[in-house]
């Protein structure tokens, strides 16, 4: 039987892990390739990078990391952060991430799901979308739009469509971001989150809220998440992905305990 | 020496990296001479059935994989590359390699798990296995172990004793293949911790002679 994931998110600048709240307020909070080597040796099934680093010039920077961070774990990780062309996910593919994900660069330009597929395979391809939630209406009749820029900028698309349009361009995971729930560990987005996973095939993983394992647990068996993202619970200690995955097996949700 | 075949499918820099990581010399090749001089043989894969044997009959290298095969070499193919090894792929229907008798089957649609419910196609993540008969690659391998898996076809051989495990997902599916020097594996051992490093360490030390 296939294990629900846990996946530690870092959110990298300039070669820096930081955590903000809501996009907003960063601090730096160490080594993302120490911190990637210890989420590995405590358990995790998967690790995703977020390159938050402002100016293009400095993606170099991100990719030393990620060669660096190759050579530390041999579990898949995800990149995303930036990526606009094809040429952005062949070097983070040739540095040694298994997956990249695209996020706002897909909102302007769907194609670039699509030629990442034919090029790389479907199983690199992450459609990373942040939503907010607004109020249900014909063009947006889930009641969750589509946002990029950090929420600031509204894309005037309805989330659960764009997930399935992702979908047939070719992506071969979602990851769904709320901004509503991100850094404010009060729980995922669980009203869109199982909506989406019931309408892909693709699975989903569940971004933004987590702030104790009830929340986990809720996402991951009412939310119909297939794997969570996990920042801040694990990033200052709340739990240890060893907890988290400990209390997830006793409650009954099925995660891979031998490492 | 291993050689990673490097047929022009995927980025195989992940392979190479685990087995250095080991401290087995790799090399990631498309030569057939040197594939042919190496001492063992990665196969591995990514992307579609179709693309594959087209991009291995255009290099040649299906040849330098046949007689790897026929020289004895232990041999392990990963992912797609433990499905072109069989005669055909039910995607597109494809004509394969025919080294083992059988197919790559696609996993039925829908797909229903007895606790789960509707599964997913692509299966996507870590799963366990079911040893079904020994193999030396297998050594030291728990019970508990996981590795990680990304596909929507598996392996599935005529004669019963290539099975070496199955995995359970709404059907149970053969996950590790064995059949004389040739060891093949529906997962990505390098992206599936130490318990897949245990098993590719396992390869890079095996002779090549199949279990019992």
């Amino acid at each position: 039987m296939l294990s629900k994931r846990i996946i530690p998110c870092l959110d990298v600048r300039e070669g820096k892990t930081t955590k903000g709240i809501k996009f907003e307020e960063n601090i730096d909070i160490g080594d993302p390739v120490e911190m990637a080597r210890f989420y590995y040796e405590e358990g995790a099934d998967e690790v995703a990078f977020y390159d938050i680093t402002a100016s293009s010039d400095r993606r170099d920077i991100m990719i030393d990391v990620v060669s660096r961070v190759a050579r530390e774990i041999y579990i898949p990780f995800c990149v995303g952060g930036g990526i606009r062309t094809l040429e952005d996910m062949r070097a983070v593919l040739l540095a040694g991430a298994e997956k990249v994900s695209v996020n706002s660069a897909a909102v302007l330009n769907p194609r670039i799901i699509a030629e990442g597929a034919e090029v790389f395979g479907s199983q690199c391809i992450v459609l990373g979308m942040d939503v907010k939630k607004v109020a249900p209406s014909g063009r947006i009749p889930s009641g969750y739009e589509v946002v990029i820029d950090g929420g600031r900028t509204r894309m005037g698309r309805d989330a659960l469509e764009w997930a399935k349009e992702a979908e047939s361009l070719g992506a071969g995971e979602i990851c769904l971001n709320s901004i509503d729930a991100d850094g404010t560990q009060e729980g995922y987005e669980m009203t869109l989150t199982p909506l989406i996973s019931e309408n892909v095939g693709i699975p989903v993983i569940a971004s933004g809220g987590a702030g104790n394992i009830d929340h986990i647990y809720d996402v991951l068996t009412r939310g119909k998440a297939d794997a969570a993202l996990v920042a801040s619970v694990v990033h200052y200690g709340t739990h240890s992905i060893r907890q988290i995955k400990e209390e997830l097996n006793r409650r009954g949700v099925k995660v891979r305990m031998a490492w | 020496m291993i050689a990673v075949i490097d047929y022009r499918v995927g980025n195989l820099g992940s392979v190479r990296r685990a087995v250095e990581r080991l401290g087995f010399p790799c090399k990631v090749t498309g030569e057939t001479d040197e594939i042919l001089s190496a001492e063992r043989v990665i196969f591995p894969g990514v992307g579609a059935a179709g693309k594959a044997m087209e991009c291995l009959r255009e290099t040649g290298l299906d040849e330098a994989v046949r007689e790897s095969l026929r020289l004895g070499k232990p041999i392990l193919g990963i992912c797609l590359g433990a499905q072109v090894i069989f005669e055909r792929s039910e995607e597109n229907d494809t004509l394969c390699l025919g080294l083992i008798k059988g197919k790559a089957a696609r996993f039925p649609e829908p797909l229903y798990g007895a606790a789960e419910g509707l599964l997913k196609v692509p299966h996507i993540g870590w799963n366990g296995v079911i040893p079904q008969r020994q193999h030396p690659v297998l050594e030291g391998i728990r019970a508990a172990d996981e590795f990680y898996f990304v596909h929507s076809y598996y392996p599935l051989p005529e004669d019963e004793e290539n099975v070496i495990t199955l995995t359970d997902y709404g059907v149970r599916f053969p996950s590790v293949i064995g059949c004389r020097n040739l060891v093949a594996v529906q997962f990505h051992p390098e992206k599936s911790g130490t318990a897949g490093l245990k098993l590719l360490r396992n390869f890079c030390t095996w002779d090549g002679r199949h279990a019992e």
